[in-house]
């Protein structure tokens, strides 16, 4: 006789081992669909991503960018830290930021390079090819995005000024303008805002003059019209609207180091093993998240670039 | 608060930041209420303190719980670390214990169990409020803006109960 029985359970009921396995990224995820249901700033739509700005033309795809999935052009826009309109991370600097203009703009280089000049933002663009590079850009604190930016790369520019011999470091500063920046009115923080990378991090190939992100130009929260980026340090090494990049010999002070420079250092590198003296550096919220959801790599993920150029030194002194 | 996008790309964060400032508006609240009743010379608002303390005990608890959620995500190891290494913690998580104190004992039965030493158990609350803006202040950044106005609003309160304490033998002395 033959007995027909049906196994207590079905095939088709059985969790597939791929999401057995995976079954914490799996509740995850859900939690995440769930919560983004009920909060339209965490959804995800697929749609164009952009602002409605001026589109930037030829733009070139960088081998040197990321696989991983680009933020949206909302939070990335709406969710940062730029002192010179709001103190603290949030949409201050976007709501702030509505009446501010990129034009007309002036750049100058100067210090110890053979070919000094002053030029308008435009001018200075020119020559050069655009390229979008998508970044992880990891804050200090402890947030993270991956952007589409769009720049030129900062070793081509170094290339065409020429610093001489006695270069050393390359110092950026933020224009100082109190009627288009209010809160250089305050003494939030030493204005104007200077940063500043030595020699070779500055012509590292993934260090960039960005321009745009999305495609289009950059709006003015997030550093209209010209701004360095540097992945694998923490954002607030990305000096924004820049006007003037000087080549000197000493290693400048940059603005957070005079701030608290307990807290913040001139290498200021992304290292999970160097805490901030008030929080950890361990881990990171991908935005948008309500809780740390990935664990903050060294170099912000770039080691293979940039570990190079640090191999002599205690990162953990030189923070 | 009906728009949710105002609880932009890092809503942790911010219900973080607005737990605690609900935390210390409380506070303030509950330890004004002596001072007007003394300028006032009205009864009224007392009925209402141990309520606006419990707020503040209520508000605590959920930044706590942010913090436990939405900064360590169960982290239980490095929470304990974080309490005895930065000095913001600390201060924030003494505040904590005090407010729970107080809000375990609110009840007429401690009130009448404990008789006297209710009230100086009570007085704590000034502690809580010091160190609730101490904690405020030692997080921040850059923009000490808001720590400044609660530590005004805190100290004149607490300046005023001070004078109010020894204003009879101020008078005598003048």
């Amino acid at each position: 006789m033959l007995i027909k029985k049906a196994p207590d359970i079905r095939s088709s009921e059985i969790t597939p081992k791929s999401v057995y396995l995976h079954r914490r990224e799996f509740i995850q995820a859900s939690a995440a669909a769930l919560v983004a249901a009920g909060f339209p700033s965490l959804a995800n739509p697929a749609e164009a991503q952009g602002g409605g700005l001026a589109k930037l033309p030829n733009v070139q795809k960088s081998p040197l960018s990321t696989s991983e999935a680009p933020s949206l052009y909302d939070h990335i826009t709406s969710y940062n830290n730029f002192y010179e309109f709001a103190p603290g991370a949030g949409d201050g600097p976007k709501n702030n930021s509505k009446n501010f203009k990129p034009r007309p703009w002036k750049i100058k280089i100067d210090g110890l390079v053979n070919k000094p000049g002053e030029y308008d933002i435009d001018e200075f663009i020119k020559p050069y090819m655009l390229e979008e590079r998508v970044y992880r850009m990891r804050c200090v604190e402890a947030w993270s995005f991956v952007i589409p930016w769009v720049g030129i790369p900062m070793a081509e520019v170094i290339k065409r000024v020429e610093p001489n011999a006695k270069a050393k470091f390359v110092e950026m500063t933020t224009l100082y303008d109190t009627g288009r920046f209010p809160m250089q009115r305050t003494d939030l923080l030493q204005w104007p805002y200077i940063e500043g990378l030595r020699l070779d991090e500055a012509q590292n190939p993934l260090t960039l003059l960005a321009v745009g992100i999305y495609g289009e130009v950059l709006p003015a929260q997030n550093g209209a019209p010209i701004r360095l980026v540097v992945p694998w340090k923490y954002g607030f090494k990305g000096v924004k609207s820049i006007v003037r990049i000087r080549f000197v010999e000493n290693q400048p002070r940059n603005t957070w180091q005079i701030m608290a420079p307990q807290e913040y250092g001139f290498y200021a590198n992304v290292n999970p093993n160097v805490d901030h003296p008030r929080w950890s550096q361990a881990r990171e919220k991908r935005l948008p998240s309500f809780i740390p959801n990935r664990k903050t790599e060294m170099f912000n993920g770039y080691t293979e670039q940039v570990a190079h150029m640090y191999k002599d030194m205690d990162l953990r002194k030189n923070y | 608060m009906g728009d949710f996008n105002a609880l932009t790309a890092n809503p942790g964060d911010y219900i973080t930041d607005q737990t605690g400032t609900w935390t210390i508006t409380f506070l303030t609240i509950a330890l004004a209420v002596t001072p007007l009743r003394r300028l006032t010379g009205s009864n009224e608002l007392v009925k209402l303190r141990r309520m606006f303390g419990l707020f503040a005990f209520f508000y605590a608890t959920l930044h706590l719980l942010t913090w436990i959620v939405f900064v360590n995500y169960f982290d239980i190891p490095s929470m304990i670390v974080d309490i005895g290494k930065r000095p913001f913690i600390t201060v924030g998580m003494a505040t904590f214990v005090i407010l729970l104190t107080l809000a375990v004992t609110s009840n007429r039965f401690s009130v009448r169990k404990l008789g006297r030493r209710w009230q100086s158990l009570h007085r704590l609350v000034y502690v809580a409020g010091i160190l609730a803006v101490v904690h405020f202040w030692w997080l921040v950044k850059a923009d000490i803006t808001l720590p400044r106005r609660w530590a005004f609003a805190i100290g004149s309160l607490l300046l005023f109960r001070l004078w109010w304490a020894n204003r009879d033998r101020l008078s005598f002395r003048s």
